[in-house]
């Protein structure tokens, strides 16, 4: 295999260059199990964060049944409930979105959007994924341990993530931290990859400014949350030595079962600073991979050059700055110096700035675009909608004063299911859509495609919006049963029951999903290399699905930015980055 | 908080200077054409192993940070009992100090193309680094000796995890360390090893340098920088 070194002058490749090292699989193992490559590993990768996230999905069935029809199950019982809700949102948060959005669409993409052979480091990238399945592994193993999974809520607040009568406190949350410091330990081995891959091994003329949205997102948020999870890591490691060896980092001396207990002088606050200054980056870490994601699937679907693309650079970059100063708004109610809430309100206010310019930038980059609405632009086009709305409840929580009143509602469930569940969840559907048959070399089939998507997208509306309703009315979240509440209205009650309908509906309907995946890749219309005609590189490659090093002989040269679409006189309506100058401006020429 | 929000405003700028560097104002839609025409934007010079070494000594870095971080939260709580902190841990320092220079002098000698002396300072610096790991232990073994135990005041928490977590980054070095060592002790060209040489030497240096803050945090010659950190922002 042949790489054109990196300094050779005006993209003119020698006729003659050495041979490079690549890293060869040299047996079935080494090929498909123990890969270095980072296609492969992507595929592991997203692979494993679905099969968890279907364990975290059904877990949400078994929640809805229980408040839609409160005391007809008697298979669930409080104890249980706690550890659903909690194993739902770690898993969707860290296992699920995190690792599929960084660890699968990162590893993908990353390598062929710039332009290189692989990533840097591929014995690393490949130790990153194992350590990452081991996390998964230790997770799972605590729905089988004697206790059972820890009920702690996903935010795992000390004191009582740890004290008994909190379901898990035997094995649970040992196991949840330990899953957790594993987790880090593999997501920092593939941050380093994502990072320095893209910081080093561009190809030729691929400067920053030339770089696709997506690449611009995912490195971004990689960068965010090599910074960010270490404070996770700290506070799971301090929680666990609380709960092992019964040191009182976080642990202030109270009472528990009647005696009181060994600890003493602990900060509880101190651990809800260390997760928040982890947790709210990690809301960014999920959505600015969306952002980039989307931000490609809108220009090639309109075939438009997206609109404002330093604009849309510069938003990235400013949203990952400042989410790092905004994570005390999570602890409005918390007992904090109360004029921090002046200051973080403010902070959190001056976010909803960059995000209102990519916002306005989707928009206009529709505007009198040659919009083709397949599945993956309806998805994207679905995610606009549900972005804005839970940006929009986002201002509600965002301000102190109203913040207070609606805390622990379902208001807030409703809230961060819109902005990261639902959002996010619609691009990377809409990304597998658009890059299926860039991994497969077959197409998914439309018509199942389009009807995912309505299904998908009105049946979370029918979910969530009447969420806002019930934590209107102050319907708390958490609660196992609703009892005979005076400020819940019977019609709560039955609405509940409608949620919890739709939910499940909604939740099989993912099923035709996984069926289209499965069919599709015998039997799916085959692709060809660039089903979308997109201007991108990974759609440039000369073998689809791409071969063992990507590019075949030689490495792409880059020419042009990642969006002509529609250039006025080219003779087709989209521009491959790799295309040479040449041929384009003669005929600009002539039509000028 | 205070001491991880400077940090971050520290990586804040570093990064804002990088990308100042990198024609964020360009128009890339008007810029076709081929490479060499757009200066600018080009990968570091740096080899990538280097570079992944920088990104990682900011994560290991923001990591430690976010330790002294809770540690001065917890510190103003009424039952901190700072504890004695044994004499060894100056003998230890000295040690690691030894296996700083030890591996500086390895590199030197890397550049200089003479095998024999990288040799003789890698090994130099990997058993000075083992010693400071078995004195830290026996630090370790003196204070629950002296009654000093984990869970016995967070003082003395703070001192075994902080220890710990240093030491453990300590013994991943190693590992680069004893790869590298086993590498030209087979013969490899010093010239292929000299890289290899250059990151451990850094990541050594790196190490002292967070044990230096460290042991200042813990024998409390910085409690009254934490103090105005502390007022600074809260």
């Amino acid at each position: 295999m042949v790489d054109v070194p990196y300094d050779t002058v005006a993209g003119i490749p020698p006729a003659e260059v050495p041979d490079v090292e690549l890293y060869h699989p040299r047996s079935w193992w080494t090929r498909y199990v123990f890969s270095q490559d980072a296609k492969v590993i992507a595929i592991q990768y997203a692979l494993t964060a679905s099969a968890i996230g279907l364990v975290a999905l059904a877990l949400s069935w078994l929640m809805r049944l229980q408040l839609g029809f409160p005391g007809t199950f008697s298979f669930i019982d409080a104890n249980q409930y706690l550890q659903f809700i909690t194993m739902h949102g770690m898993i969707m948060v860290i296992y699920l979105l995190t690792a599929l959005f960084l660890g699968g669409f990162g590893n993908y993409l990353i390598p062929l959007m710039v332009g290189a052979r692989d990533m840097v480091f591929p014995y690393v990238n490949m130790l990153s994924y194992w350590v990452y399945l081991l996390a998964v592994l230790v997770l799972a193993s605590t729905f089988f341990v004697p206790g059972g999974p820890t009920g702690a809520g996903w935010t795992l607040y000390p004191p009582q993530a740890i004290l008994s009568g909190t379901p898990g406190q035997d094995w649970g949350i040992i196991l949840m931290m330990s899953s957790l410091i594993l987790f880090i330990i593999g997501f920092t081995m593939g941050g380093l990859n994502y990072v320095v891959t893209v910081l080093q091994a561009r190809t030729r003329g691929m400067t920053l400014m030339r770089l696709p949205l997506t690449v611009w997102g995912i490195f971004t948020a990689t960068v965010m949350a090599l910074l960010a999870f270490p404070a996770l890591f700290v506070a799971s490691v301090m929680l666990l030595l609380d709960r092992l060896l019964g040191t009182s980092f976080f642990m202030p001396s109270l009472v528990e079962m009647g005696q009181l207990s060994k600890y003493g002088g602990g900060s509880p606050l101190l651990f809800q600073h260390l997760f928040w200054f982890f947790g709210h980056p990690e809301v960014y870490i999920v959505a600015l991979p969306a952002f980039g994601i989307v931000s490609d699937l809108i220009s090639t679907h309109a075939r438009k050059n997206i609109f404002g693309y330093r604009m849309m650079v510069w938003a990235i970059v400013a949203i990952g700055a400042l989410s790092f100063i905004v994570w005390a708004h999570h602890m409005y109610v918390s007992g904090m110096f109360p004029q921090f809430g002046y200051f973080f309100a403010t902070t959190t206010l001056i976010i909803a700035i960059p995000t209102a310019i990519k916002v306005y930038n989707w928009v206009l980059t529709l505007w009198r675009g040659d919009i083709h609405l397949r599945v993956p632009m309806l998805f994207a086009l679905g995610f606009i909608i549900t972005f804005v709305n839970g940006g929009l409840t986002g201002l509600f929580l965002g301000n102190v004063v109203v913040d207070v009143p609606l805390s622990d509602t379902m208001f807030v469930v409703a809230h961060f299911h819109m902005v990261m569940g639902v959002a996010p969840i619609m691009v990377v559907l809409g990304a597998i859509y658009h890059w299926y048959p860039k991994v497969t070399g077959r197409m998914l089939n439309d018509a199942l495609g389009k009807f995912h998507f309505w299904v998908t997208f009105l049946g979370a509306y029918l979910i969530f919006f009447p969420m806002h309703y019930l934590g209107l009315l102050g319907v708390p979240r958490r609660y196992f049963e609703l009892g005979d509440a005076a400020f819940i209205p019977p019609s709560a009650h039955s609405l509940n029951a409608f949620i919890s309908v739709v939910a499940l509906t909604v939740g099989f309907s993912q099923m035709v999903f996984l069926f289209n995946l499965a069919w599709s890749l015998f039997k799916g219309e085959p692709s060809g290399g660039n089903p979308w005609r997109a201007t991108t590189l990974e759609w440039q490659t000369p073998e689809t699905p791409p071969g063992h090093g990507n590019w075949g002989k030689e490495l792409p040269i880059v020419y042009r930015w990642a969006y002509d679409y529609s250039v006025p006189g080219a003779e087709e309506d989209f521009i491959p980055q790799n295309q040479p100058p040449r041929a384009t401006r003669a005929v600009q020429g002539a039509a000028s | 908080m205070s001491a991880i929000v400077l940090f971050l405003a520290m990586i804040a700028i570093i990064a804002g200077w990088w990308l100042s560097q990198q024609r964020l104002t360009a128009k890339p839609w008007l810029e076709e054409g081929s490479v060499g025409d757009f200066p600018g934007g080009d990968a570091m010079a740096w080899p990538a192993a280097k570079v992944g070494l920088g990104v990682f000594l900011a994560v290991a870095s923001c990591l430690f940070v976010l330790f002294i971080s809770a540690y001065s939260m917890r510190m103003s709580v009424v039952d901190w009992r700072a504890l004695p902190v044994p004499k060894l841990l100056w003998l230890n320092t000295g040690v690691l100090v030894l296996s700083s220079v030890a591996l500086q002098w390895s590199y030197v000698a890397a550049r200089r193309g003479d095998a024999e002396s990288v040799m003789v300072g890698l090994l130099a610096g990997g058993v000075a680094a083992v010693i400071f790991l078995a004195g830290q232990l026996l630090a370790w073994q003196q204070l629950s000796a002296a009654g000093y135990f984990v869970a016995s005041n967070p003082a003395n928490s703070f001192f075994y995890l902080l220890t710990a977590v240093h030491g453990l980054h300590l013994t991943g070095g190693l590992v680069a360390l004893g790869r590298t060592s086993a590498k030209v002790w087979r013969g490899a060209e010093i010239a292929d090893m000299r890289l290899s040489v250059e990151l451990c030497t850094i990541y050594w240096h790196f190490l002292l340098l967070v044990w230096l803050v460290l042991l200042g945090l813990l024998t409390g010659w910085t409690d009254n920088f934490v103090d105005i950190c502390r007022q600074l922002l809260s």
